[in-house]
């Protein structure tokens, strides 16, 4: 039979689970090592039980697998892709495939393949460093809102307020195009600046919950720092909710990346970008006769964005004893 | 209730005028309208500084701020850089973005809630797993891809719908621009009204309601529908917002002229006054949404009461 820490339940815990708190486990631990010696595994956390769930799971073991091939080909291209993206002759503009080339040439005669390869790079990276700055400022400001309650909280929540007022595209609509530096990152910084409301949300409701419980209490009656008591007590049961969350949310930043392209404020050419490809693909219906142009980039954005998504899902699932 | 009502409505100014100022600040500190309305031409320095004048630009930021809110409230969202006011623009827009959303959220709720409810009564079969992978596949495609596409397919190969929709936008030429807009939304409800409904669907009124001896249909709309909306209407109230700011691109590709349409043409041209005018027009919104969906909580969950 498999045991649970109560405590570390992600989200909404109910008081009376909170009960059996840290002392009472290693007792528990301790009898069973004692009465059910090589009868039964020892009781494990919580990231070593989602561990073990996880690896049974095909749709978390074929993301996994997705996102590790998409970080490595975004470091080395090189390594499936021989071919200069950016060398481009017209006089193969929007060719079908051939041998060399399996999937053609866009308008300017460029390899398409090639292209897509190229593009994941700007894609992970927006989407990696993005969801890094969303979760660091999301977690500061909602840890501190949770955890010191009272003014701080009321500010800080307002503060959290204010940006979640402003419609993510079109926040980083109006702020793209008044900034004139090129590269990825501007968008990363105004993805950043605008979505961090959304994990500041979740990371002050998941520090309550763990600020309620009687290890809190305990170590706060020990007189523990704050210090300590929120990096040793309260962040490591209020991480994994955070953590679910920021895994959507970077695919969902990949997709905002490639919409941003599309409406001329993303990324620009000569970067290498699926949502670069895309947009000058469906401009003016460049693809009406090369589906190859815009099917291919749209293929490998979406792919990647739902590895994310699946993989969040699998982690949140895996997560969550009330779904077992 | 009365009281909720206010204190939330008092909530709202500190957020509101935050939130405008932000995108005040974006607008006018980031950009140089002035310098935008010359092109790329060297404006001349004393017709520049009339403009300047004239549109309080010479002004410390948190003074043109406030002469701006204070216009506001009368009524004169300011002029647009090509002599329109601005309020005219918003009334041609609005009315058609109105309709574009009340076309995706009706999507939403009727395709959305219908599959979700299905699905999570059957949790684990055939349908189930099909909905399940289907809303995934969509939530991945961003919209502005399945729009060029639908826009190719429906519009030009097979001649459906008018690939452009016409100036007056009708109800009949947004259907399809709504359900683009909806899409990822709708797979969100889906997936929503799904895990809502197979978790209450175990509940013991519902097992008290079949032992009552009650017909499925009423126990299903009465007893299970009402319990398992609550997550759903939380999640359509904030939607408004993302329905917004994914008009956008939608308006961009068909071509509707609404208020993503007018923004996206204000915020190219760096047209500050319609800019800032219309988002504080969709912040108010957004937030008006939300705090009507925490009002329609008491009314879905009678446990919730606000003192």
């Amino acid at each position: 039979m498999r045991r649970r820490d109560s405590h570390h339940t992600p989200g909404a815990a109910e008081p009376e689970d909170a009960i059996g708190g840290a002392g009472s486990e290693i007792d528990l631990a301790k009898a069973e090592g004692e009465t059910l010696e090589g009868r039964e595994a020892p009781p494990r956390g919580l990231w070593a039980d989602a561990w073990h769930d996880l690896r049974r799971r095909p749709i978390f073991i074929i993301s996994a697998l997705l996102i590790v091939f998409l970080v490595v080909i975004s470091l080395w291209p090189s390594l499936i892709a021989t071919r200069d993206p950016l060398d481009c002759r017209l006089a193969r503009s929007l060719d079908g495939p051939t041998a060399g080339h399996w999937f053609g040439f866009d308008t300017q005669g460029c390899d398409v393949y090639t292209r897509t390869v190229y593009g994941a790079r700007a894609s992970v990276a927006v989407g990696v460093c993005a969801t890094i700055g969303v979760a660091l400022l999301g977690s500061l400001f909602g840890g501190l809102a949770g955890f010191f309650g009272g003014v701080w909280d009321a500010l800080l929540s307002r503060i959290t307020d204010i940006f979640f007022g402003i419609p993510l595209i079109l926040g980083a609509l109006v702020f793209l195009a008044m900034i004139t530096v090129e590269g990825i990152w501007p968008v990363v910084a105004v993805i950043t600046l605008l979505a961090w409301p959304q994990i500041a949300r979740i990371s002050r409701g998941a520090v309550l919950t763990a600020k309620q419980h009687d290890y809190v209490q305990a170590a706060r009656a020990l007189g523990a720092s704050n210090t300590r008591m929120l990096l040793r007590h309260i962040l490591p049961n209020a991480v994994a909710p955070v953590i679910v969350v920021a895994t959507i949310a970077l695919g969902t930043y990949i997709a905002l990346e490639a919409t941003l392209s599309f409406l001329a404020v993303g990324l620009k050419p000569p970067t290498v970008s699926w949502g670069v490809d895309i947009s000058i693909a469906s401009s003016g219906m460049q693809f009406r006769n090369a589906p190859h142009i815009l099917l291919y980039p749209a293929g490998a954005l979406s792919v990647t964005v739902l590895a994310f998504i699946m993989l969040g899902d699998a982690v949140r699932d895996a997560l969550d004893p009330k779904l077992r | 209730m009365g009281r909720y009502v206010i204190r939330r409505l008092l909530q709202m100014i500190p957020v509101f005028i935050g939130t405008t100022f932000l995108i005040f600040v974006m607008v006018y500190a980031l950009g140089d309208p002035v310098a935008a309305l010359f092109g790329d031409r060297t404006p001349d320095p004393a017709t520049a500084a009339r403009l300047r004048a004239e549109f309080d630009l010479d002004k410390p930021l948190w003074q043109q701020y406030l002469l701006y809110m204070g216009k506001i409230f009368t009524g004169d969202f300011g002029t647009a850089f090509n002599g329109q006011p601005v309020i005219e623009l918003m009334a041609n827009a609005f009315p058609v973005s109105f309709r574009l959303m009340l076309i995706a959220i009706g999507f939403e709720i009727v395709i959305g809630i219908t599959l979700g409810v299905v699905s999570g009564l059957r949790k684990g079969g055939g349908i189930d797993s099909t909905v399940l992978l289907l809303s995934l596949v969509v939530i991945a495609i961003p919209t502005f891809v399945t729009g060029v596409l639908a826009q190719f397919v429906f519009g030009v190969q097979l001649g459906w719908v008018s690939p452009a929709v016409s100036p007056a936008a009708p109800f009949g030429e947004l259907l399809l621009p709504g359900l683009i807009l909806a899409l990822v939304s709708l797979a969100y409800v889906t997936r929503l009204t799904r895990t809502s409904v197979a978790e209450n669907v175990r509940a013991d009124y519902i097992r008290t309601a079949i032992a009552k001896g009650l017909p499925r249909s009423r126990i299903t709309t009465r007893h299970l529908l009402r319990n398992s909306l609550i997550p759903v209407v939380t999640y359509l109230g904030v939607d408004i917002g993302a329905l917004m700011a994914g008009a956008l691109v939608t308006e961009r590709i068909f071509n509707i002229p609404g208020v993503g349409y007018q923004l996206y043409q204000g915020v190219l041209r760096q047209n500050s006054p319609t800019v800032v005018g219309f988002v504080t027009i969709l912040v108010l919104v957004f937030l008006l949404a939300n705090l009507i969906v925490d009002l329609l909580y008491a009314v879905l969950d009678p446990r919730i009461r606000y003192a």
